[in-house]
């Protein structure tokens, strides 16, 4: 069992780093949006400070939703995914491993280029600190909730927006508890009790996210 | 003896439920009519004025009912819905697809009453405060659930991925219920609760109950009619939807 989710991840690895410039997409765009927000609400240091941790955030979950559409596309189009229903490891396993690939090439690279995003809205020290943690222990969990929006909306017309309605919603909770964790480390209050909130999160959606995307691609491809 | 017991089952055909459906739905209209005009009744001429929010506080007459009604609908769509996924039932699914736009309706109301009582007394329509904010986030829930069943053309395909939907979607409501408990914010707490006295006055909180039987009783006709309409639908290729089409009187 551990051989196959070894094997998938590192499928999907290669697979996505034949495909470098889907990588590239969901960092440029991340730092688009973040850069954009300093000229639409104005340069000033004192006002960027306080929206540094909920536009990061928000960016982080936009950018990351980019490539949920192209999760089980590929698979879908050229056969291979059902290849992966009838293997005989159960099919959240496999699934689990495409979540984790998925967030190689898209969560960590985020979490990675936060820092420097970070600095532009004079974030430093700790809550600099806490936003990398907070994003590398939630971005998983938004390739996870992802993954059973992309595996409900696999092959439906209009899919791009359908996965947005589906998604953000459930997205809710790890985007308050993310940014809140940077402000409260901001304020000095301390972002413990919010870091372990999402770290709970992260257990949860690690255990629902691939059961419920392995039904829906079951429903989805029958 | 045997022909004594329920057969429960029965009700679990499409062709028996619709004709069952037929029967309860001017019942229930009738008497969602007789609750809503004596709720209205106690709401407007009964009810005394509050001491605090004087005459503002009346929307609770409606809008307590419809923040009830929008968690219990989706508790019992995916109900309905992670039935039809586990036994995989026909009427299940079809149910849930009926229950979801009443519901969407009861969580506008429950937003839109509750900014039009916000504005004369937090002087705002709307906060983000916990309770508001994830009452929104049902909204959308419903809205993703209707919007996903729209997309998907096989009406069995259809049923099962909003089922799973409804499934995840519903850690939502629990969070909204203890909201005002959990987070302590703007939005007040519960006034009525099983395991106290009330904290409002008794004739208030008639009117407020009936306003909510009104809402189950509408509730429960427009749903089953709508269910009636989607049964005839899908089944459209059926004996008996031909026989209930020639029969009715055109």
């Amino acid at each position: 069992m551990g051989s196959a989710l070894g094997w998938i991840i590192r499928r999907d690895l290669v697979l996505a780093l034949r495909q470098r410039t889907d990588v590239l997409t969901t960092v440029v765009f991340f730092v688009i949006v973040v850069s954009l927000f300093p000229l639409g609400v104005g340069p000033e240091m004192d006002k960027l400070r306080p929206l540094a941790a909920g536009v990061l955030w928000v960016a982080a979950l936009l950018a990351s939703m980019l490539s949920l559409g192209r999760l089980f596309a590929a698979d879908y189009a050229d056969g291979s995914l059902e290849q992966l229903l009838i293997a005989p490891q159960p099919l959240s396993l496999l699934v689990l491993g495409k979540i984790l690939a998925q967030w190689l090439v898209s969560g960590l690279p985020l979490v990675l280029i936060a820092p420097v995003l970070g600095v532009q809205y004079d974030l430093t020290g700790a809550p600099l600190l806490v936003l990398v943690l907070s994003l590398l222990i939630g971005t998983p969990v938004l390739s996870s909730i992802g993954a059973v929006g992309a595996a409900l909306t696999l092959g439906l017309r209009g899919g791009g927006v359908l996965i947005a309605l589906l998604v953000l919603p459930l997205y809710v909770p790890v985007i308050i508890f993310g940014a809140g964790a940077v402000e409260a480390a901001q304020s000095g209050v301390g972002p413990e009790g919010h870091l372990s909130l999402l770290a709970a999160f992260l257990m949860l959606s690690l255990v629902i996210g691939p059961l419920a995307a392995a039904t829906a691609l079951r429903i989805s491809v029958e | 003896m045997s022909q004594r017991l329920v057969n429960w089952f029965k009700y679990s055909s499409p062709a028996a439920f619709y004709g069952l459906a037929g029967r309860l739905v001017p019942w229930f209209a009738t008497g969602s009519a007789l609750l809503f005009a004596v709720g209205l009744y106690l709401a407007f001429f009964v009810a005394p004025t509050d001491f605090q929010q004087g005459e503002a506080y009346r929307i609770i007459f409606i809008h307590v009912p419809a923040a009830w009604m929008s968690m219990f609908l989706y508790l019992l769509m995916a109900g309905y819905a992670a039935f039809g996924l586990i036994f995989n039932t026909r009427l299940s699914g079809m149910m849930a697809q009926a229950i979801a736009p009443t519901g969407a309706l009861f969580t506008f109301i429950a937003l839109w009453s509750g900014a039009l009582w916000g504005r004369p007394t937090w002087g705002t329509y709307w906060v983000w405060d916990a309770r508001l904010t994830s009452e929104l986030i049902l909204l959308f829930l419903y809205l993703g659930f209707i919007a996903l069943q729209a997309s998907i053309e096989d009406p069995r395909r259809a049923d099962r991925a909003g089922a799973v939907l409804a499934i995840v979607g519903a850690i939502n409501v629990p969070i909204i219920y203890f909201s005002v408990q959990w987070w302590n914010t703007l939005h007040q707490g519960a006034s009525v609760s099983l395991t106290r006295a009330p904290s409002m006055a008794t004739v208030m909180l008639a009117g407020m109950l009936v306003m909510a039987f009104a809402c189950w009783f509408y509730s429960i006709a427009v749903i089953l009619t709508r269910a009636r309409a989607i049964m005839l639908e899908r089944e459209r290729g059926s004996a008996w939807v031909a026989q209930q089409v020639a029969g009715s009187p055109a």
